[in-house]
């Protein structure tokens, strides 16, 4: 099967006072029709602008964007206009990512009153479905996003991505601004809406537990570069890079018997700002030796599990060894 | 956070209801608004309710008190003084206004410009914007007066060109904020055009300091018109206004202080009303104050 998406060695560097700011850096990766990728990492590691690159809500500094097979890198205003309704976005805070003077009704009309070239009583009915199909009840049409709970917000930002029938969605952190009950029910409308309308999900999230519910695939990020890569139940029991150990160790055990071993990373995040050239965990890596400081690769461990880590294989033999 | 389904016209406004609600709390706000409602129908129902013209002269009763035939007496050239006031509203108003008008429509359309694209077009601009603040006001309404000839058009449009740019930053500065907000990121994922953008989504959340600062400066903008007025580069004889009353009635100040007073208090009263209802306006849309 064709990928739906397919991302190559993309870049998106900011120019600051300080220097280059290496955001993005070099992530490649593939996604086929109805799956979801996980993209996690700590904040500033790159991950939302990821996502907003590849929607074209920033411009790619270098790389290449293939969606359907066609490469949309650099697309034309036409080819843009069209795109857009293919490719949708769901924002992390829906207290920020909604006009605070448009209606409930007005906002999800938005998309439809740009692209869909329906008529006023259309639009309408269509509206009227979306928030059918969010959950989100038909009194609520007139109402202000300040009058909405976070939850209700959130539909607001899905039916908003849902209404011009897209193929793809980023979904930046859609549920870290609310509630832990209210979380669930927005990721298994997310689900729901993957199964009924075959969507393909990019989904970038600081939470682990969320992202192993969600994802057939996930992606470790550490500024800006791709630390590992493998379907979820393989980068779960499989972790080989130090980093990904890390981030996992430090999911909390709801057993209060089971003293897990936690692997703790010191020192700050190291600065994007014009990195050197070798492993970007190296400061901060238990394991770090002179070959980290060389620039990294990254490797196909086994089937559909690439890490970047040049003493992964040596550090994870050495586990073997040790079990054995 | 839920809302009972309330029909729709209703809910419709329900952001300028808010406002509204907070507005009628604000007691001093209320009766700026009050004088400035009556101000208008004076200024517009002043020929039916003046007892004189504004420039029939009687010239045999001079200074007439207060009181009597004239219930404000008469001025220098025996007109009466109440009905000078009456229409004198007419001009002081539309000097307010107009060049209210006329800063805001400039302001708002170099500062959304400005805003909204950023980079070297906001540059641009500001450095023309400030080498156009260097320029003293007066300095330049002397100058249109002097090139068009005084009148009060010209004093009003030279007061409102010359307040643009403070405007055209206020707009600039909400915009810079609003543009790198998320639900404007979220207006570009659906391509909406710029156009909607600005129109749709800035605006409507610019617009509230726009209001505020609308409001507070029509008092100003008057007392800029009665003080062009007054150095005679406003309004001309025999057409009442009270800069105008305020220079007349100058020279006879020490015997007939009720000369200077009365157009003096007018010009007082009406930019103390639209100060009031300015500050009223900037509290009631201030959201942070939701009671």
């Amino acid at each position: 099967m064709p990928a739906l998406l397919e991302v190559r060695d993309l870049k998106k560097y900011f120019k600051t006072g300080g220097g280059i700011l290496h955001a993005v850096d070099g992530i490649s990766f593939a996604l086929e029709e109805g799956k979801t990728l996980g993209v996690v990492g700590e904040s500033g590691c790159g991950k939302s602008t990821l996502g907003r690159t590849i929607l074209h809500l920033l411009e790619a500094t270098d790389g290449r964007i293939l969606f359907e097979g066609e490469d949309v890198t650099t697309p034309s205003r036409a080819r843009l206009h069209a795109l857009r309704r293919k490719t949708q976005i769901i924002f992390q805070d829906p207290f920020s990512s909604l006009n605070p003077r448009m209606s409930v009704s007005a906002a999800i009309m938005e998309p439809l009153v740009i692209h869909s070239g329906l008529s006023r009583d259309d639009m309408r009915s269509e509206t009227r479905k979306l928030m059918d199909t969010v959950g989100l009840a038909e009194r609520y049409a007139n109402a202000y996003p300040h009058e909405l709970d976070g939850g209700c917000r959130q539909r607001i930002g899905i039916a908003r991505a849902l209404a011009l029938n897209p193929k793809f969605i980023v979904c930046d952190e859609p549920v870290s601004a609310l509630d832990v009950s209210i979380q669930a029910q927005v990721l298994n409308l997310l689900l729901d809406l993957q199964e009924e309308r075959k969507l393909t999900y990019i989904f970038v999230t600081h939470d682990l537990s969320v992202v192993k519910y969600i994802s057939d695939e996930i992606m470790v990020m550490y500024l800006g570069r791709m630390v590992e890569k493998a379907p979820s139940d393989e980068l779960f029991e499989n972790t080989l890079h130090p980093y990904t150990k890390a981030l996992l160790s430090a999911i909390p055990e709801p057993d209060i018997h089971c003293r897990q071993e936690r692997v703790q990373i010191r020192g700050e995040i190291t600065s994007p700002i014009n990195p050197a050239p070798g492993c970007r965990f190296m400061a901060r890596c238990p394991h770090a030796s002179e070959v980290c400081a060389e620039p990294q690769k990254s490797e196909e461990y086994s089937q559909n599990h690439s890490v970047s880590c040049c003493k992964c294989g040596e550090l994870n033999k050495r586990k073997e060894e040790l079990i054995r | 956070m839920a809302l009972s389904g309330s029909n729709d016209k209703q809910r419709k406004y329900s952001a300028f209801g808010d406002v509204w609600r907070r507005l009628k709390k604000n007691k001093p706000a209320m009766a700026g608004l009050v004088i400035i409602v009556l101000l208008i129908l004076i200024a517009i129902f002043a020929p039916a309710i003046a007892p004189y013209s504004y420039s029939e002269q009687d010239s045999l009763h001079k200074f007439a008190p207060s009181g009597g035939e004239h219930l404000l007496g008469t001025d220098n050239l025996g007109r009466d003084v109440l009905s000078r006031l009456l229409y004198g509203s007419r001009q002081s108003l539309q000097m307010g206004l107009y060049s209210v008008a006329i800063a805001a429509v400039i302001g708002i359309v170099i500062g959304a410009i400005a805003g909204f694209y950023g980079g070297w077009l906001d540059n641009l601009l500001m450095r023309l914007l400030d080498i156009y603040q260097c320029i003293p006001m007066m300095l330049l309404c002397i100058v249109l007066a002097a090139a068009l000839g005084p009148s009060l058009t010209n004093a009003t449009v030279a007061i409102g060109v010359c307040s643009a740019p403070g405007y055209a930053r206020l707009i600039r500065a909400s915009i810079l904020t609003i543009r790198e907000s998320e639900y404007v990121e979220a207006a570009r994922a659906i391509d909406a055009s710029d156009f909607r953008i600005i129109t749709k989504h800035i605006i409507p959340n610019a617009i509230a300091p726009m209001i505020v600062q609308i409001t507070m400066s029509i008092g100003g903008m008057i007392l800029s018109g009665a003080m062009l007025t007054y150095i005679g580069l406003g309004a001309q004889p025999p057409i009442a206004e009270w800069g105008g009353m305020l220079a007349d009635g100058r020279n006879f100040m020490r015997q007939h202080a009720s000369q200077v007073i009365y157009p003096g208090v007018c010009i007082m009263i009406s930019v103390l009303s639209f100060n009031l209802l300015g500050d009223g306006l900037r509290d009631a849309l201030d959201p942070r104050l939701k009671n």
